[in-house]
């Protein structure tokens, strides 16, 4: 199987694994890094959102041999930067999260929509989030979320 | 009496042949050649059967998203259209899904610069019906609708643009199927597309 080196929070790392394996499935089972979740597997809810070399992927269906050496950004590592933090502490001050399940690939989704568009508007939210699904429905906390980052980031 | 019997054939010959030649001319530059044009709508129809095959015109849709599959179906995950390079929004970008070739092993298609067609190249209606012969042609050929392009640079589109290309590499379905392909080879796509271009790119009449 060959060898791959991956840049996954400013971090090198190296995996051994078979081409076609996922990069979700590279990032819970072989690097053990467990915050991106599994839902659909066929990149149709968004939990499984992380950041390649800056736009929000779906992890679940790009296979490693695809990546090549561009950046990854998990959920682990998104507060390392303003937009990221800002997004998280918003989650944590509108007590957004139910389940938890989908709001890693939420956050992902928000903080991709933030960097691009910092002062969005309810249609660029809707839009922008319109691909991350949440059982619980916690849309309208998220949207509140996404507002009060907005307005924390200069 | 012999000498003005002489110049007089040689002027009409001169003058016959200045005539033909001036009809001839006349005809090439204001006249089409109606076989030449009867063979560019032809080649237009295999053009057309192409354009409307699902992996082309699922990106060439009138509405604010892509389509998918040999149904047409709406794309899933509530993609849109985005801005005016039809990429996508930050957070449902083409690129966070379809990366720079094809997925097999995930069943994800992939190209260069994946995006949709602009609405200026729209082949459907808004209720995803495909636009006529005529009507895609008219587009097709109207500059200001097509990025500027003449008939070469049709041409050079058809035959060298990666995502034209796609369609005919188009790689596996989710379940490991391959996906159906347009109804004429890529080879014979360019060369309708030629013999289109040479004729004139003419448009089938009607609306």
């Amino acid at each position: 199987m060959p060898t791959y080196q991956l840049n996954i929070n400013g971090e090198r790392r190296e995996v051994t694994v078979d081409s076609s394996t996922p990069l979700l499935w590279v990032l819970r089972e072989d690097l053990k890094m467990t915050g991106t979740k599994f839902g659909c597997g066929i990149s149709a809810c968004g939990a499984c959102t992380v950041h390649l070399a800056g736009i929000a992927t779906r992890s679940c269906i790009v296979p490693i041999s695809h990546v090549g050496d561009r950046p990854i950004v998990t959920i682990e590592g998104i507060g390392q930067d303003a937009v990221g933090r800002a997004v998280q502490d918003a989650w944590v001050e509108k007590d957004v999260v139910q389940c938890g399940y989908c709001q890693s690939g939420q956050i992902m989704a928000a903080v991709a929509l933030l960097k691009h568009t910092p002062k969005p508007t309810e249609k660029n939210i809707e839009e922008s989030m319109g691909g991350n699904i949440c059982r619980c429905a916690t849309y309208p906390r998220i949207r509140e979320a996404i507002k009060s980052a907005a307005a924390q980031i200069k | 009496m012999r000498r003005i019997r002489l110049i007089l054939f040689v002027s009409a010959a001169v003058l016959t042949l200045t005539l033909y030649i001036v009809e001839v001319r006349f005809a090439r530059a204001d006249v089409p050649d109606t076989t030449t044009t009867a063979q560019g709508l032809r080649a237009w129809e295999q053009v057309y059967s192409v354009l409307t095959h699902p992996r082309c015109i699922n990106c060439h849709t009138a509405t604010d998203y892509p389509q998918q599959g040999d149904d047409r179906r709406r794309h899933v995950a509530n993609v849109v259209r985005g801005g005016a390079e039809g990429k996508g929004v930050p957070g449902l970008n083409c690129a966070g899904c379809h990366q720079e070739s094809n997925a097999d092993s995930t069943g994800v298609p992939g190209g260069h610069n994946w995006h949709l067609a602009p609405l200026s190249m729209r082949w459907q209606d808004i209720n995803d019906r495909p636009l006529s012969s005529a009507a895609v042609c008219r587009a097709v050929t109207d500059r200001s609708k097509n990025h500027n392009l003449d008939g070469p640079a049709l041409l050079k589109h058809h035959e060298e643009e990666a995502l034209v290309k796609w369609a005919w590499n188009p790689g596996r379905r989710p379940d490991g199927t391959m996906r159906t392909l347009p109804p004429i080879t890529h080879e014979q796509f360019v060369a309708a597309t030629r013999q289109w271009v040479e004729a004139g790119t003419p448009c089938p009449a009607g609306r």
